[in-house]
């Protein structure tokens, strides 16, 4: 028994040290420069691949060559982001807030594909570490060698990173930079030098977190995804830009892991209860616990406000003639689509109309609210579910099932939202991320209730809305009106009320505003049409799978408000048309599509920061169509 | 030229534009095809081959019903939504006679579930969940593979046979993993009365943490152990298990494993002495499989993976029952896939009436090493027919189309 103890807490401790590593990049990196890197996850892929690459370049079986190598892609992954910061980020540091996880969402698409073309599909198990293939003997168990090195490395690493921070100029100007970059800027220093040596390093711990996994985890291309939310997870739960914070969280979460593998099936009260499926989703709610507990991680401080690095959010105007011309314009375009557009242009515009709606709602807590969610997707999945299980369970007619849906979705938002509203800016955002997690291993594992992995099928509309047309006059009926709904919101006295809370939540405090009850409600709001979003999704498509309130879900929900701009109130609306029209043709004709839609991207995001929205409207004021509004 | 001139030659270009896209619409029979080719790419670069290669040979030996046979194939993006957008696009737009493919078992179901809906026939290459025939099976949808429960099944009688009574099971945490083991169980059982199950292992799919699951097993003390684990996640637990000694004096059976796509990736680690379920393209040396490898070979300069036959017979079915009905028309061409029998490289299989299930089998083996490469030995080709369930069983659990 106490063997078995010690063995399980040693492999915590193994599990523990790559993801250190990558969760330490991904802390400095976000500590200096508040980017919050996607493509981190990518950058640690990049490392298991290099490493395998070179590995074998200077040969297996030496301890040169097999250390070597893995030095050599840490090091060629830290160069790697070098590139990343000087051609990309460098030249939007400037754009709204959340703008660069754009950029670096379209990164993990581009190094996906590469990796693919360069590597080939079939996954590249790598070799055992040269000298430290076997295994010791340990209270009559065999643990392998190379977990003992690793057992190591993280605390070097840990003990190294610290002497670098605490003992050279260079670490000191990093930490003032996570305090206060403006005034490091002000007092002379180099921003863009440090910023690029920040993510050097950054990108560095990424590549050597997976270089250092060569002998444990094979190369394959899922990785990326694979270990950017346990990354994620580990930053917040440690508290972001704190190293110690990282390297405890990593450690905990490692250990919570190998003990619920380790206790395996229990009973309780004659019913089994299996840990090991816990930890499809233990560390979400570590992080859960530990951001009701503890706001700002285990060990991370309260963020000091920023000041002037990007553009002062300029005022949203109450909505003009002019502007409902536009509306009114773009409904009658789309009521004489099915006159002439194909079938198939009525599908993806039904597509278009319920994301837009999503993102629209999601826009609704970005911007007027000022809440980030990571984890959208849990109240539009919430909405499929209600809808799905509503028609199945309790037979209700499909009219009436989909008034579960907003039900369901507005429901989860309700609760989720009373602990997130206690939260601000990222760590508010990462227990979106947690909640909406959680509630898809529910989903993902209930097989009796909603269907498990497999979801639930057979969810078509009522006969009268079977035909096409009418289905899509339905949907962009409700759609619309949800969206215009939530555009007279933002004007309400409740609107104002919510972006009084934005701008400044002291003051609007002192005026008699109840600042976290508003936003609990704009949360709930928001959830609710998401819901409604969902419930269409779901008779549109006539089945839903846990994706819909999967990680890649909520994503698409950012990419598509953060394309359109965030600072305007169409922008959601362009950015979920461009991005589902974009990935729908693009797709269909090249193989290498996931590149080609990155690269895409990338040029709308260098050569648009403020969206796509905010750029036609920049271009509108300069030549007059629109009124020039002074900021 | 003046304007007379150019109007002349633009008619004319336009009545030859016209004329050859209907001389092409009469000229092709179109299928569409649906995978998640990005998610799932070590199985599906060799499908796509597979299914190419069929192509080309079923135009070089002059089409069908007079009529050049082409596949418009998609990327479902490994989502159900996506892949019902796909299925509209092909079906409403690029006007496909019925539609192939998909590989995720909620992609096939929810595809499934829309041929059902619009009325299209749907040959479900590889899904394996046992559901898309059985508790959600439809009239319109058919299963090329062995499922998860008949090869699980095929494992069953060499499990049964060790008379082992400790067992450890260790599946990945979704539906293919569940069905998988609890068909193991209850086959076990049955085969076995006494067999016991002394722990269970549900890693999440492609996040295992093979260490601390390969201790917890070891911990148990089992006397075998029945693994569906496949890919990444085998990698890591037989590398794992190995420098552990999990695996010493305990027999493990895996269902997939013998699969080129995750065997070949364990190179001189494969782990010899273990049961399971693939593809020994080397050493199969019917007519028909030489036939298919030559082939293959000789235009890819690549060996067949198990996902080449797949995409290779999908094809051949599509073929065999476009064949047998003679007409592209839906309720037709489902009337000739009940039953329909044709030779893939695997031997002949049928579409059973009864669930349309198709019979094709599975080769089960034990991993052997040969030249630093993982091999299968002892190897026998396990015939789907005989690992399914009684035709009342099935009826119990098929809605009636």
């Amino acid at each position: 028994m106490l063997a078995n103890i010690v063995i399980q807490f040693m492999n915590g401790l193994a599990g523990a040290s790559s993801l250190f590593l990558v969760a330490a990049g991904l802390s400095i990196i976000f500590g200096v420069s508040r980017i919050v890197n996607f493509a981190h996850g990518s950058l640690y892929m990049l490392g298991v691949y290099l490493a395998y690459m070179l590995v074998e370049f200077f040969g297996r079986s030496s301890i040169f060559g097999f250390w070597g190598g893995v030095l050599m892609a840490a090091l060629c992954v830290g160069l790697i982001g070098v590139v990343i910061e000087i051609v990309v980020l460098r030249r939007i540091y400037r754009a709204p807030e959340l703008f660069q996880l754009l950029a670096t969402f379209a990164l993990v698409l581009v190094i996906k594909d590469a990796a693919l073309y360069i590597w080939g599909a079939e996954d590249l198990v790598g070799p055992r570490a040269a000298g430290l293939r076997g295994a010791v003997e340990i209270l009559g168990k065999r643990f392998p060698q190379y977990d003992l090195a690793l057992i190591a490395i993280g605390p070097v690493v840990l003990g190294l990173l610290w002497l670098l921070m605490n003992r050279t100029r260079w670490g000191t100007l990093v930490r003032a930079a996570t305090q206060d970059r403006e005034m490091v800027g002000a007092l002379g220093v180099n921003q863009s030098g440090l910023f690029t040596g920040v993510f050097f390093l950054g990108a560095f711990l990424a590549g050597l977190g997976g270089a250092v996994q060569l002998p444990r985890e094979p190369a394959q291309l899922a990785l990326d995804i694979t270990v950017i939310s346990d990354a994620f997870v580990v930053v917040v739960v440690g508290g972001m830009g704190s190293i110690g914070g990282a390297f405890l969280a990593a450690l905990l979460i490692a250990q919570a892991k190998a003990f619920c593998i380790g206790i395996g099936d229990v009973s309780i009260f004659g019913t089994v209860f299996s840990f090991s499926k816990f930890t499809l989703v233990v560390e979400f709610v570590i992080m859960a616990v530990v951001l009701v507990v503890r706001p700002w991680g285990l060990l991370g401080k309260q963020q000091g406000t920023q000041r002037g690095t990007f553009m002062v959010e300029p005022p949203l105007y109450p909505l003009n003639r002019n502007f409902w011309l536009a509306v009114l314009a773009v409904v009658v375009l789309l009521g004489l689509v099915p006159f002439g557009g194909d079938g198939y242009l009525l599908v993806l515009l039904i597509d278009i109309a319920v994301f837009a709606l999503f993102a629209v709602t999601l826009h609704f807590l970005m911007g007027p609210s000022g809440m980030v969610s990571f984890g959208h997707a849990a109240y539009f999945g919430l909405g499929c579910y209600g809808a799905a299980l509503a028609l199945l369970k309790l037979k209700l007619p499909m009219e009436l099932a989909l008034f579960a849906a907003p039900l369901a979705g507005g429901l989860g938002a309700l609760v989720f939202g009373w602990f997130c509203v206690r939260l601000s800016g990222v760590y508010l955002a990462m227990l979106t991320l947690a909640f909406a997690q959680i509630a898809w291993s529910v989903i993902y594992q209930w097989d009796a209730f909603t269907g498990g992995s497999n979801g639930l099928v057979g969810l078509w509309p009522s006969e009268w809305l079977k035909d096409r047309t009418v289905f899509y006059a339905f949907a962009l009926l409700l759609c619309i009106g949800g969206i215009l709904f939530l555009w007279r919101v933002v004007h309400a006295p409740f609107g104002y009320a919510l972006r009084a809370g934005r701008d400044s939540a002291l003051r609007a405090d002192a005026i008699g505003i109840n600042v976290r009850r508003f936003q609990w409600f704009g949360f709930t709001l928001a959830g609710t049409f998401a819901g409604l979003a969902g419930g269409l999704f779901a008779f549109s498509k006539g089945s839903i799978s846990p994706e819909t309130l999967a990680v890649p879900r909520s994503v698409d929900g950012l990419v598509m408000v953060l394309l359109g701009g965030v600072q305007t109130l169409t922008g959601p609306v362009a950015g979920a048309a461009v991005f589902t029209w974009l990935q729908d043709s693009i797709a269909r004709n090249t193989e290498y599509w996931r590149a080609i839609l990155g690269l895409t991207i990338l040029v709308i995001v260098l050569a648009f920061p403020q969206g796509i929205a905010g750029f036609t409207k920049q271009v509108a004021t300069r030549i007059g169509v629109m009124r020039r509004e002074a900021a | 030229m003046d304007r007379r001139s150019w109007l002349k030659l633009s008619a004319a270009f336009g009545a030859a534009m016209f004329a050859m896209s209907g001389a092409q619409a009469q000229d092709t029979i179109k299928i569409g095809e649906m995978n998640s080719y990005k998610n799932f790419a070590a199985f599906l670069e060799p499908y796509k081959k597979g299914w190419e290669l069929a192509v080309e040979q079923v135009n070089a030996s002059g089409g069908l019903l007079g009529k050049k046979l082409e596949i418009v194939s998609r990327d479902d993006n490994g989502n159900p939504g996506d892949a019902v957008r796909m299925a509209e696009e092909l079906v409403t737009r690029e006007k496909v006679s019925f539609l192939i493919g998909t590989f995720p078992s909620h992609v096939g179901l929810a595809v499934a579930s829309f041929a059902k809906e619009k009325k299209v026939l749907f040959i479900a290459a590889e899904p394996l969940t046992d559901k898309i025939v059985w508790d959600q099976g439809n009239k319109y949808t058919y299963r090329l593979r062995a499922s998860t429960y008949m090869q699980t099944a095929m494992l069953v009688p060499e499990a049964a046979k060790l008379k082992k009574k400790r067992w450890a099971i260790v599946y990945p945490n979704y539906e293919y993993g569940q069905s998988a083991t609890a068909a193991f169980k209850q086959l076990m059982k049955q085969a076995q009365p006494d067999v016991e199950f002394v722990i269970e292992q549900a890693p999440p799919l492609g996040k295992i943490e093979a260490g601390a699951v390969a201790d917890a097993i070891a911990a148990a003390k089992p006397d075998a152990i029945f693994s569906s684990l496949f890919g990444p996640d085998l990698a890591k637990f037989v590398r794992e298990g190995q420098t552990r000694d999990l695996f010493k004096g305990v027999q493990v059976f895996n269902l997939l494993a013998g699969e080129p796509e995750y065997l070949d990736p364990l190179k001189d680690e494969a782990p010899t002495g273990w049961w399971v379920t693939g593809y020994p393209w080397y050493a199969i040396n019917t007519p028909e499989h030489k036939a298919f490898a030559d082939a293959y070979q000789k235009r890819f300069k690549d060996y067949p993976r198990l996902g080449s036959i797949v995409g290779y017979a999908t094809v051949q079915s599509a073929a065999a029952v476009i064949k047998k009905a003679g007409t592209l028309d839906t309720e037709k061409l489902v009337a000739a896939m009940k039953g329909l029998t044709h030779s893939t490289p695997l031997g002949n299989i049928t579409y059973r009436p009864q669930d349309n299930q198709s019979t094709m089998g599975a080769y089960v083996g034990k991993i052997g090493l040969k030249d630093g490469k993982g091999v299968m030995t002892d190897w026998y080709y396990a015939d789907g027919a005989k690992f399914l369930p009684s035709d009342a069983d099935v009826a119990k659990m098929r809605p009636a189309d």
